[in-house]
């Protein structure tokens, strides 16, 4: 937008001022008009859905699938696209920051003097893109499931530590046969071909990457766990 | 509508020439014969105090002249409901205020008590769980109103000239609605949302060069730990919505500094022309108005 640009539209801008109407009353009753939808869509929300509350906090007891609030559905969703471990880091931090400063930075790089968004193909089309690829996002996000039963047979010593894998949320962000989740985590039907028992322990306490620390479970819980997962190959 | 009994500090300025009178009238002192004075009545001297209070708030302030300048400033032609979004954002940033005043006068921001005056609240106090509902469901409307207002922004091209700057004020104060979603998710301190902000920290923490440390800022150690949840309950109350408060002040500032635009399809037309402005514009710097990228 060049010198020439901006004076023209100061220009045309004072002329639409002049034809426009005082903010008082016109501007105002259509402001209040809305405002009052607004209160009125809150208060029925708060009527017909309630503020429940779930179980109390309980860092010793896994047996809660974490969920974010639906408006971050998308940024979460992301992390089940981008699923290799070496890729996670620009789910969770890259692309949203890219984003963030691509928006922010949105009046300096977009210098089209052009207003009107039939005259804007490219900007428009990117903000219709990047509306859809969102509410797509936050679709999935709702539709994933938190199962806690895994359907499979094992064999009779490995019931219990199926029953505990099943109950402590795994399957949230990691497959198991046909069970649970693709991603963010890695598919662990097959975990055992590729780290040993050991390494399973050790996981499962610290929790790597952003999976949480099961060191709170009990050291019966654990192993039974570990000899679930070690048997999967 | 009906004439407005406005102190005269509020009243619309006139026009220039017009003598101080509003309404068109000769002013007072240089009529024939001066009207009679009727005894004042006790409404008339109760309205006559009432205009020299705000007289004398003026007189210090000055606020008079902003307030016309605000009120009565005009917005263009055109303007629609799809307006009413920034406003309808704040109204529910409102009422997000409002309500978590209340739930903090209930709310104890320790890990043992936490759970248990969020059930007092919820099942005993009068009104607890509507308030409380409100507080929850007008966080989602917040983030859907915002949303939608900035999807109006974008699509009318109104962060271009002159009004950058409020583009980024205003995509700065997205960030901040989402930390505060962030950051009340934990408040409950029910598992969804203790497991919730586990894994939200853990994600900050794969962060390149800042993570690590931002994601122990937030839990106050290396482990979540007792204060976490004091942290995440001062950055919600006090930090978070404090910048934001200051931020849509400098918002609305710039919002009645610059004007409001109008719908971009709108053109407007000079008066006693039918040509649109832009065309005699770019005719009058010389160029021609047919090959000026034929926007007209």
């Amino acid at each position: 937008m060049n010198a020439a640009d901006k004076q023209r539209y100061l220009e045309e801008y004072e002329l639409q001022k002049k034809k426009g109407k005082p903010f008082f009353p016109y501007a105002v009753l259509k402001d209040s008009v809305m405002a009052l939808l607004v209160v009125l869509v809150i208060i029925f929300m708060s009527l017909m859905l309630g503020a429940e509350q779930g179980p109390k906090a309980d860092p010793t007891s896994t047996t809660y699938v974490p969920r974010p609030e639906w408006y971050f559905f998308f940024l979460f969703e992301l992390l089940r696209v981008l699923k290799p471990p070496e890729l996670v880091p620009l789910a969770t931090i890259g692309i949203p920051t890219i984003c963030m400063v691509l928006l922010l930075l949105l009046p300096f790089y977009d210098r089209n003097p052009e207003r009107r968004p039939e005259r804007r193909p490219i900007a428009t089309t990117a903000g219709i893109l990047i509306i859809i690829a969102m509410a797509y996002l936050t679709f999935l996000g709702a539709e994933a499931g938190s199962p806690t039963e895994i359907e499979m047979t094992v064999a009779k010593e490995y019931d219990q530590g199926k029953e505990v894998v099943a109950s402590s949320g795994c399957l949230a962000c990691h497959k198991i046969g046909e069970n649970g989740n693709d991603g963010p985590g890695p598919e662990l039907t097959h975990i055992a071909e590729r780290i040993p028992r050991a390494a399973i322990i050790r996981s499962l306490n610290v929790g790597p990457g952003i999976m949480p620390s099961y060191a709170g479970l009990s050291e019966k819980k654990l192993n039974a766990a570990a000899d679930f997962l070690a048997s999967l190959d | 509508m009906p004439k407005l009994q406005l102190p005269a500090a509020l009243r619309r300025p006139a026009k220039p020439g017009s003598n101080g009178q509003v309404d068109g009238k000769a002013p007072e002192d240089l009529r024939e014969t001066p009207a009679a004075r009727p005894e004042p009545k006790v409404t008339d001297q109760a309205v006559e105090a009432g205009k020299d209070v705000v007289g004398w708030v003026d007189q210090r302030t000055g606020l008079s002249g902003f307030l016309t300048g605000m009120l009565y400033r005009k917005v263009p032609k055109g303007t629609n409901w799809f307006y009413t979004l920034g406003s309808a954002t704040l109204f529910a940033f409102v009422v997000q205020a409002i309500t978590g005043v209340f739930l903090a006068m209930y709310y104890t921001p320790s890990p043992t008590q936490a759970y248990g005056s969020v059930t007092h609240l919820t099942n005993d106090v009068f009104l607890g769980e509507f308030v409380r509902g409100m507080h929850k469901w007008g966080a989602s409307v917040m983030i859907i109103l915002l949303f939608l207002h900035m999807g109006r922004t974008f699509f009318f091209g109104a962060y271009k000239y002159p009004r950058e700057l409020n583009w980024v004020i205003g995509v700065v104060l997205l960030i901040l609605t989402f930390v505060m979603g962030l950051t009340g998710y934990l408040l409950p301190f029910d598992q969804r949302s203790f497991w919730a902000t586990v894994v939200a920290n853990n994600i900050t923490a794969t962060g390149p060069v800042v993570g690590p440390y931002l994601a122990d800022f937030l839990r106050a150690g290396a482990e979540f730990g007792p204060t976490t949840l004091t942290r995440f309950y001062a950055i919600h109350m006090l930090l978070v919505p404090g910048a934001i408060i200051a931020l849509i002040g400098a918002h609305l500032y710039l919002v009645v500094k610059l004007g409001t635009t109008a719908p971009p399809w709108l053109k407007a037309q000079r008066p006693g022309s039918t040509r649109p402005v832009e065309a005699v514009v770019a005719g009058a710097n010389g160029a021609s108005p047919n090959g000026d990228r034929s926007r007209t």
